[in-house]
């Protein structure tokens, strides 16, 4: 009733081209924006921020960096976890060998170790298409993998092996470190989150966006029209291995505060795949459609179960987040093979010519 | 039915090359896959304006001929040259970047994207801004975007498919696809149009409006094209030269009365007594 | 210049001076190497009947390996809870092809693997929930397995340990390549099958049942994976850890091709033996612990020279 375009006319190229042509759909994003950035930190307690917000922003960014290279280019990646690492271990590295720089600024620059990687990483892609790719990006996972628990100068010759964030302010605030508020680091994360998104979109909607799909939808055609596989393949590696990278960072600096190896391992990078399965490849509201429903699912398990009178043992609940989420890859693939974007798209689509069925 | 719109104002082929000159010349080429010939030492050209038609029997070696041409694969023997320059080795994009654009036997339409983007492919090599500012889409990025749409567009408008302009290509018609994947090859406003089969599972109105586009691409865009067809009717009126391929040979070469009159080609079309 | 040396010629030096150290190495590494080829073995069953990139074979040897040890701690005998883990097979195969390889028939490559990746996950959880998450010991010894070992004399003072699991894991694989050979060439249902992975549809027209192709296949991998499940659990444990190093199948198929049972075969043992040898003579000049990624990389760095695999034939692409 309230979702119509009517009336709603383009009458430029510019106003058609809009990311949300439609004004209600404008006012539904600054309303998610204003929720995100006032409400959020104002309602929301240490834990809320914490162990449920911060990761799940981080991972989206994960998510949509592995959606850039699988959902829009076409190539399927199974290292997510490890350029997730690569970002963590360069930026502390940076902050290391640069203690007195915004650690903001380290953030974005890891990225760009990780877009190196993942550009060497890409090359092959040339030369061996689909499932053949997937035994490259395993290997970058495993390589990675390797390195962060065999080349101690990446983890500074700790005893431990694990890469610890140190205390960093901005501006007279702490934003990384025990010592720094779930508020500040919340503000970092989402900031980050929201100019990186808005960035990929703009790539996703101009030229090398489109030079990314038409090599995933048939690379002989692309091909054909004058795109360059190098440049259309190294270039979604590269911006998917940043993003990785950055949200591999972030990560580690403003939510876990301490990593081993481990934590980059390949399950992470199993886990990002379904959020960008399930959230729908291609997408990037899917993205964070997805992100929020795989970390949400086993704290919604951990803690929900036992308000119904059904309280469930820790390992019980991984267990069971492991069959449900699954499965519903699988009804998902068999269903509506889009994910979670397009049921909403669905949803929308609904709304706009209700109460008819069809328009 | 509208009055028939006007086609689009693209930019003239300006390359140095008058109508009537030689604009493409395939110089004794030879195509094999392990033992399997392909195409065996074939020669013909193409005249700038022209409409080129490449005739044959299945397995003639059409297809593979149009391969050669747009890079796609490499011949064993002889050469393209393509507005005065040879080549032997050149990779699909680069003869896409010197003004060969193409359709395909089976569409090969972007399917995940809309008939709009599908259009916008087109224009790929039209479009140079750089990454930075693809990342901000402002200022020159954006203002290049929408120049270009405004080709397509015009395009969109020649063709009459305005009103699947954001259609996923997926959820159309295979004649309108057809028609996409002509608007696709002519947003890269090329002086050299390869069509394969383009009325390949037409029925009769399809093939007509098929045939008033590809005609009215060669007299107002003064686009040089090169296209296989199966229909003959199609063939003899549409084209100017014929030029016919049988089993990786080339047995005839002319206007279409002539070729139409060829003994060897009534043989290879009817099948002959041995 | 020391560099070099350490790189290009002391593992050499190393392999003569030593050369029964030199072929335990290549013993443990053709073993390795014949469980990577049964796991790519399953895949390649599979990938043929139906062209499905099936990431779940690491988990069915793990599931399988699991089912069978849980049923003996439950207290049935060794050759029940073989049969039992058996039938428990069969039904997994038939709810697979019940509940997914049916319903996407005809979808994009990647969007079955995604499939297979989702039903790896969930038959860790269903795994885990009903067997718990710690490793366990096989029943080696009560399923009637040899558990001893042979030392063999070599030259004047070398000495080399074959421990008896390790011929035996040789023997079964070997039996079970022929076998699979016989069922494919000489049975009504084999031809079936390689009529089915020739293709579908023209199969279909000759009244072959894909449902019925498609349960017997994945049942035949599921018994893949039950025997390499028993083997691998044999020199180790059966424990989930087995998901990871069954991922090594991938380079495996890689050098074999995902379609050629002796490639799969050749492929195990080029990884199993090029990892081994790798790990022992040049592991130490980094650090160590280059298992774990120089499986992929040779296959990687093998890939860049032949992207068609060992057996496979040049893919000359059509438009």
């Amino acid at each position: 009733m309230f979702y119509r375009e009517v009336g709603q006319f383009k009458t430029s190229y510019a106003a058609d081209q809009q990311v949300f042509p439609i004004r209600q759909d404008r006012i539904g994003v600054a309303v998610i924006l204003l929720v995100a950035l006032v409400v959020v930190p104002w309602a929301g307690n240490d834990f809320f921020l914490s162990a449920i917000a911060i990761p799940f922003l981080v991972l989206a960014l994960a998510t949509i960096g592995l959606n850039v290279l699988t959902g829009y280019a076409g190539q399927l990646s199974l290292g997510t976890g490890g350029f997730m690492g690569v970002g963590a271990y360069a930026c502390y590295k940076l902050v290391t060998l640069f203690p007195d720089a915004p650690i903001v600024l380290h953030v974005l620059l890891s990225g760009f170790a990780a877009a190196a990687l993942g550009i060497v990483f890409g090359l092959p892609s040339l030369r061996i298409k689909g499932l053949y790719l997937a035994v490259t990006t395993l290997a970058a996972q495993f390589f990675f993998e390797w390195c962060f628990i065999r080349v101690p100068w990446l983890y500074n010759y700790n005893a431990s092996g694990a890469i610890e964030v140190p205390g960093r302010s901005m501006f007279g605030v702490t934003l990384t470190g025990p010592s720094a508020s779930s508020t500040a680091r919340y503000y970092v994360v989402l900031l980050v989150v929201i100019v990186l998104t808005v960035l990929v979109k703009n790539l996703i909607r101009g030229r090398i966006g489109r030079q990314w799909m038409m090599i995933r939808d048939m690379d002989i055609a692309a091909e054909l029209m004058g795109v360059r596989p190098l440049h259309a393949k190294l270039s979604a590696f590269a911006v998917s291995s940043y993003l990785c990278g950055v949200a591999g960072a972030m990560f580690v600096f403003f939510y876990l505060g301490a990593a081993e190896p481990s934590a980059f391992s390949v399950t992470l990078s199993f886990q990002v795949l379904f959020m960008a399965i399930l959230g729908g490849l291609g997408s990037l509201v899917g993205s964070f459609f997805g992100a929020a429903f795989i970390w949400i699912l086993p704290i919604l398990l951990r803690w929900g179960m036992p308000l119904v009178g059904m309280p469930l043992p820790s390992e019980t609940v991984t267990q069971l987040t492991s069959m449900i989420v699954g499965a519903l890859i699988i009804v998902f693939l068999i269903l509506e093979p889009h994910g979670l974007a397009r049921l909403w798209q669905i949803g929308k689509e609904k709304l706009r010519v209700w109460p008819f069925p069809y328009a | 039915m509208s009055a028939i719109a006007e086609p689009p104002v693209l930019a003239a082929p300006n390359d140095g090359i008058k109508p009537g000159e030689v604009l493409l010349e395939v110089r004794n080429v030879s195509l094999a896959f392990g033992g399997v010939k392909a195409v065996t030492n074939i020669s013909f050209d193409v005249r700038k304006g022209e409409i080129r038609a490449i005739i044959g029997p299945n397995g003639a070696g059409k297809t593979s001929m149009l391969n050669v041409i747009n890079g796609f694969y490499h011949p064993q023997e002889g050469e393209i040259v393509f507005r005065g320059e040879k080549r032997r080795r050149m990779q699909p994009y680069e003869a896409a970047a010197s003004g060969i654009a193409r359709t395909f036997q089976n569409v090969a339409l972007f399917k995940g994207m809309s008939t709009l983007d599908n259009i916008m492919s087109g224009r790929t090599l039209k479009m140079k801004r750089g990454f930075l500012w693809q990342l901000l889409h402002y200022g020159p990025a954006r203002d290049e975007e929408i120049e270009n749409r405004r080709k397509v567009e015009e395009i969109i408008d020649f063709l009459e498919i305005e009103s699947i302009r954001k259609t996923p290509v997926g959820k159309l018609p295979y004649g309108l696809q057809k028609r996409v994947e002509l608007g696709r090859a002519l947003a890269m406003e090329p002086d050299l149009l390869l069509l394969d089969e383009p009325m390949a599972g037409m029925n009769l109105e399809e093939k007509e409006d098929m045939s008033r586009f590809i005609l009215d691409v060669n007299r107002q865009m003064r686009t040089t094209i090169a296209l296989i067809e199966h229909d003959m009717g199609v063939v003899m009126d549409l084209s100017d030269r014929v030029v016919v391929l049988d089993y990786g040979k080339k047995i005839a070469d002319g206007t279409p009365d002539a070729v139409k009159n060829n003994q060897d080609v009534i043989d290879a079309y009817l099948g002959v007594a041995h | 210049m020391d560099f070099l040396h350490d790189i290009l010629l002391r593992p050499f030096m190393d392999m003569a001076a030593q050369p029964d150290f030199f072929i335990q190495v290549i013993w443990e590494g053709f073993v390795a190497g014949i469980l990577y080829a049964l796991i790519a073995l399953g895949f390649v069953l599979i990938y043929k009947a139906s062209g499905v990139f099936n990431f779940a074979q690491g988990i069915m040897v793990v599931f399988a390996g699991l089912t069978l040890v849980g049923l003996h701690e439950k207290g049935v005998p060794a050759w029940l809870a073989l049969i039992l883990t058996i039938g428990v097979m069969a039904l997994l195969a038939v709810c697979i092809e019940r509940f997914v390889m049916r319903k996407l028939v005809a979808q994009p490559d990647i969007i079955l693997l995604m499939s297979t990746i989702g039903m790896t996950y969930f038959l860790v959880g269903l795994g885990e929930f009903v067997f718990g998450g710690e490793p366990k010991q096989m029943i080696t010894s009560e399923l009637g397995l040899p558990t001893g070992s042979t030392a063999v004399e070599f030259g004047e003072r070398g000495l080399i340990i074959f421990q008896h699991i390790d011929i035996a894991a040789a023997v079964i694989a070997i039996v079970m390549v022929a076998a699979l050979a016989v069922f494919f060439n000489r049975t009504r249902i084999g031809r079936a099958l390689r009529a089915v992975a020739d293709d579908h549809q023209a199969a279909l027209s000759v009244g072959i049942s894909l449902n019925q192709i498609w349960a017997i296949v994945w049942f035949a991998a599921g018994i893949v994976a039950l025997t390499t499940g028993i083997m691998w659990g044999a020199r180790s444990d059966v424990s989930f850890a087995l998901e990871i190093v069954a991922l090594k199948a991938l380079p495996v198929l890689i050098l074999g091709g995902f379609t050629s049972i002796p490639g799969a075969i050749v492929g195990g043992l080029i990884i199993g033996i090029g990892e081994k040898i790798g790990e022992i003579y040049w592991g130490p000049l980094v650090g160590g612990g280059i298992e774990s990624w120089l499986a992929y990389m040779i296959a990687l760095i093998f890939l860049l020279f032949r992207p068609q695999g060992l057996f496979g034939e040049r893919i000359i692409e059509r438009i």
